[in-house]
């Protein structure tokens, strides 16, 4: 019971991003031509929107539903890491047209195909925790 | 209950993200989706062969069990949600696309000359889907998160790593697509 709220707003995310074609390559495609204003819309909305809800929840002191105060851990202090990281990161997003989440997504559209990237990046993230400690950081 | 079924805009999609963010921090947890591939190495025993696999999955099953609802979220949306309409690009978006031997831009969700099994089987369509693959998997957590992590969560929560993360998302992707894709798929 506990598992199945998170089932739920699973569902809820993977009907939002179809229907958002956040998950369209076409998409992503697009924005990075800056052809479209609708990714911009989406995420530009999105953050807007969860500034808001964060600087209230912080304000309000609102308690998780376990009774927990609301903390986000934050990221580490860092250059390196984030801009060439990020970086990597857009490369394979702009190519394969699907980030972390999308991948799944786009599997339960029916896209089988799908399943050699996840399997890849599931790699690319073994490869990177391996040599983890030669790189920049 | 048309609307329903038709692609929903910008104003209605971000503000429900927005929305899975709340619920999610709420719930006590975080949104970042890539974490999961970390959790899936783990479950595999990578920790056998680097210590950043070494930690307690058993607490990260939660959102495991969101990517379960996100696969089943991606099926019922194409098979109940959906009135078939294209997605309406740019016609400029159509036109370059095009030009790089892309002929059905916006018929379908993803270009067949990319994912369909006829372009996969071969060395160069197997290649581009793993190079895609791995270079998501490796920059995402390289730079502590993905588009949910650090576009959507880290910049709403005003912290300076994510923006840093996300003009490199931005470098990348531009790179990817203004120089390299033409080499890749142009004639």
């Amino acid at each position: 019971m506990k598992l199945l709220k998170f089932f739920l707003v699973g569902i809820f995310f993977g009907i939002i991003l179809v229907k958002s074609e956040a998950v369209s390559w076409y998409r992503i495609f697009e924005m990075f031509k800056f052809q479209s204003f609708h990714m911009y819309g989406i995420i530009g909305s999105a953050v807007f929107l969860g500034m808001l809800f964060l600087w209230l929840m912080k304000k309000t002191n609102l308690k998780s539903i376990d009774g927990d105060a609301i903390h986000l851990q934050p990221k580490d202090r860092g250059f390196v890491r984030y801009i060439i990281g990020g970086s990597i990161f857009g490369l394979g997003w702009a190519l394969g047209g699907a980030c972390p989440g999308p991948m799944y997504i786009l599997l339960g559209t029916g896209v089988f195909s799908m399943l050699i990237v996840i399997a890849a990046a599931v790699l690319g993230t073994f490869v990177y925790g391996v040599l983890k400690d030669k790189l920049p950081h | 209950m048309d609307f329903l079924l038709q692609p929903w805009p910008w104003y209605v999609s971000g503000p429900l993200i927005a929305l899975v963010l709340l619920i999610l921090v709420y719930f006590g947890k975080t949104f970042g989706m890539s974490s999961n591939l970390r959790t899936l190495c783990s479950i595999g025993g990578a920790g056998k062969y680097s210590d950043f696999f070494k930690f307690d999955w058993k607490a990260h099953r939660w959102n495991l069990i969101v990517v379960l609802g996100a696969i089943v979220g991606g099926f019922i949306a194409v098979t109940f949600l959906s009135d078939g309409s294209t997605i309406p690009l740019n016609p400029e978006t159509v036109s370059d696309l095009r030009e790089l031997g892309f002929y059905d831009a916006g018929e379908s969700l993803l270009p067949a000359e990319i994912y369909d099994w006829g372009s996969v089987f071969n060395i160069k369509g197997l290649t581009i889907l793993i190079v895609a693959g791995f270079l998501v998997g490796f920059g995402t957590r390289y730079a502590g998160g993905c588009t949910s992590g650090h576009a959507i969560t880290g910049l709403s929560n005003l912290q300076l790593p994510s923006l840093i993360a996300v003009v490199g998302f931005f470098a990348g992707g531009l790179i990817m697509t203004h120089i390299l894709l033409p080499l890749i798929f142009g004639t």
